[in-house]
């Protein structure tokens, strides 16, 4: 027992390697949430009016909804006038030149491992870097241009793409689908807009990089991305915040939307401020996100890897629609020490003969809570549907919890259904038989659970694949005892 | 190679070794055998390090290092290999990815470069042929849904892999075959250069018909009461335990 307990000495005073802030001078709007502050983001961005509206109509609505209470976690309540809803880096930054970006934002990015100058770039792969509320810079932009695809800041989007952006914005989750969508629909900054023209595959991976850095600020980004008739992307989004004794509110939303043929493969490695081990601090994700297969033969799949948040809240889904469309859903969720996750997915089956597999991996430890939550629909004409469903949960230790909640809704008698669950502990004798074979406690538990989420992470592009496994080797540290 | 004086260890308050003396030269092969709840699985637990129990008395060194001292993992590095008498499954694990952990940790214990991916495969390969092992199963998930033979099978390939010094094999022969034994047997008499040693822990002595052993000694009641060599083992088949017990009594 007591060499046990040395294991957790020594390892709870492992920092959170991404908990540094970055000094650089700020504009923001003033603290709290008005229609005034509405109209200073749509200002600062140089919004053409129907935005403000859109706005404006999602803050009125926003007003009339109480805070929701269905979940399996608690949290304080909220106070939305304590947030800074906008945070900028002050200098004037021109997208096309990073010499004029602030060095000092350039060497956040690259300390958390983002290069965004030219020759340090990762090869095949473009990165949209967002640093609070604003988009810092897009890499690769003109060899994606040649392509026709387009990469770019929310922001800009809405200049240069405002036909796409009115058409698709809001169309797979509308303002008034729930609180936070809501919320964001109002005081959305910035994220990632991307179109794939009709027959193009996407020549590398596109990627986001969201930093949150300021004080008392939340983070709202937007992301759409669009996949015309037979267009294939894969998008991968990761996220870091430093360690700040109070919550921090990061409430986004996604929306995508692939057309006949079309994929979109949409991967997450999620790694906020998780909190310290008594649970203070850290990052509240909340975040909706909805993909719709419109086209016949679309194809959306989700991955993520959430080890990060104090809370994490949020169900990545998919609207199948279009005849055979297809839906995934892979998800590793880590809680530890006094982390929280309620997550899992909705696959609405709508078109005939559509699919949808969801397989979910739930590890938690110390005194955390990790709930699935999942929803298979199959609609009045949603013939010959077929959904898979694999949800297995793994404790470490006698004081974490693992909860689960599937929810099955079907409305013709021709779909075929099947839910699988399993819960399972890491045991005592596995890691004593890797200790044998010279394996250390940390490294034998990375190694499980890295078997146990072996399908999952099978699903991310491979540069990620192993930062993933790092990832989960490293938040589970000192998680024995 | 290893010295044990006078170890005494229990569980839960229980004492189950009462004072063992056993020293292993390099190349040596020992057997120990036993009536059942003598205490051989409670030896091969301490001396690999399992947390359970609780070393009372004693000491054991390994290449003149005190190995009670250091945690599980260092005494594998160190070079003590237990194959286990229930090898646990670890999904999603291939047992190839679970021995390149292993070695290269051993490695970086030992200040060397982890071992070059290519350079792994071929030694691997090299290994496979010797155990004549399947190659399906080095790409499976370590002994998930493995037969009770592949699983002894899978115990003794990673001995060779790990090129231990000092074998402990826990009732290897337990649930096994005969084919099965021969299979791993044979796999164990590869190892033997001379220098490698082994402690066979075993209830039969059929398993000693194919890994002839040096010495074999009697535990009982968590002391070795009566050594001698391999002819000990057969005698044992002939008349059973009872008559060792008798005499332990009797001098008692």
């Amino acid at each position: 027992m007591a060499e046990e307990v040395d294991i957790i000495d020594q390892v709870v005073g492992q920092e959170y390697k991404y908990g540094f802030t970055t000094n650089i001078e700020m504009d923001t709007a003033p603290m709290g949430l008005t229609e005034d502050t509405i109209r200073f983001i749509s200002a600062k961005k140089n919004e053409p009016e129907w935005m403000l509206e859109y706005r404006l109509k999602a803050y009125k609505y926003w007003l009339t909804l109480p805070d929701p209470n269905w979940q399996n976690f608690h949290y304080p309540p909220i106070n939305y006038q304590d947030i800074i809803f906008y945070a900028a880096p002050k200098e004037k930054i021109k997208l096309d030149s990073l010499d004029q970006v602030d060095p000092e934002l350039l060497k956040t990015f690259e300390k958390l491992g983002i290069s965004l100058t030219e020759q340090k770039r990762l090869t095949g792969v473009a990165v949209d870097a967002v640093f609070d509320s604003v988009s810092i810079a897009t890499t690769f932009k003109d060899q994606l241009k040649e392509k026709g695809v387009i990469f770019c800041s929310m922001s800009e989007a809405i200049h240069e793409h405002p036909e796409l952006v009115k058409k698709y914005l809001s169309s797979v989750v509308p303002h008034t689908d729930n609180f936070f969508a809501a919320l964001n629909s109002a005081v959305f900054s910035d994220g990632s807009f991307v179109y794939i023209p009709k027959g193009v595959r996407c020549p590398m991976e596109l990627s986001t990089y969201f930093r949150i850095n300021a004080e008392n600020t939340g983070q709202f980004e937007r992301t759409l991305i669009i996949a015309d008739e037979g267009a294939y992307v894969s998008y991968l989004e990761g996220c870091t915040a430093p360690m700040r004794d109070e919550n921090q509110l990061h409430a986004a939303v996604v929306e995508l939307v692939a057309l006949d043929n079309a994929e979109i493969k949409y991967s997450t490695v999620q790694n906020w401020y998780p909190g310290d081990k008594e649970g203070k601090g850290g990052i509240y994700n909340f975040v909706t996100k909805r993909g719709i297969c419109l086209g016949d033969h679309a194809k959306i799949s989700w991955t993520q890897v959430e080890t990060g948040s104090a809370i994490t809240w949020k169900y990545p889904s998919c609207i199948l629609k279009g005849d055979y469309s297809v839906g995934e859903f892979f998800s590793v969720a880590v809680t530890n020490n006094m982390q929280q996750a309620d997550t899992g997915t909705k696959m609405i089956h709508i078109g005939k003969h559509t699919k949808s597999r969801i397989v979910s991996k739930g590890i938690s430890a110390g005194k955390s809570h990790n709930t699935y939550r999942g929803l298979v629909k199959v609609n009045k004409k949603a013939e010959k549907a077929r959904n898979y469903t694999q949800c297995d949960s793994m404790l470490i230790g006698d004081r974490s919890g693992a909860h689960t909640f599937p929810y099955i809704e079907i409305n013709n008698k021709s779909a075929m259904v099947e839910h699988e669950a399993s819960t399972s502990k890491i045991g005592e004798d596995q890691i004593f038989y890797c200790n044998q074979r010279g394996i250390g406690t940390e490294e034998a538990i990375g190694l499980i659970v890295n078997g146990f989420c072996r399908e999952v992470l099978n699903q991310l592009p491979m540069e990620f694949a192993v930062e993933a496994q790092k990832l989960l080797a490293v938040s589970l540290e000192g998680s024995v005892g | 190679m290893l010295e044990i004086k006078e170890l005494k260890a229990e569980i839960e308050g229980k004492k189950i070794l009462n004072g063992i003396n056993l020293v292993v030269k390099p190349g040596e092969v020992h057997a120990i055998m036993g009536p059942n709840g003598a205490g051989k699985s409670t030896l091969s637990s301490v001396l690999a390090g399992r947390a359970d129990y609780e070393v009372t008395g004693g000491t054991v060194s390994f290449n003149g290092k005190d190995l009670l001292d250091m945690a599980p993992e260092d005494r594998a590095r160190e070079g003590v290999f237990l194959a286990f008498q229930y090898p646990v499954e670890i999904p999603g694990v291939s047992t190839t990815n679970f021995l390149k952990t292993a070695i290269n940790e051993k490695r970086k214990y030992l200040g060397l470069e982890p071992m070059e991916a290519t350079d792994f495969l071929k030694f691997m390969r090299e290994k496979m042929e010797l155990m004549e092992m399947d190659k399906a199963l080095t790409s499976r998930s370590l002994n998930e849904g493995f037969s009770g033979g592949e699983k002894k099978r899978n115990e003794v390939f990673q001995m060779a892999m790990l090129e231990p010094q000092l074998s402990i094999m826990d009732e290897t022969d337990s649930g096994l075959d005969i084919d099965a034994l021969r299979l791993v047997s044979t796999g164990v008499n590869k190892l033997k250069d001379g220098k490698r040693s082994f402690v066979v822990i075993t209830h039969y002595q059929r398993l000693l018909d194919y890994i002839v052993p040096d010495f074999v000694h009697v535990l009982y009641k968590g002391r070795i009461v009566k050594s001698g060599d391999a002819n000990l083992a057969k005698e044992l088949e002939v008349k059973g335990y009872d008559w060792i017990k008798e005499e332990v009594e009797a001098g008692a």
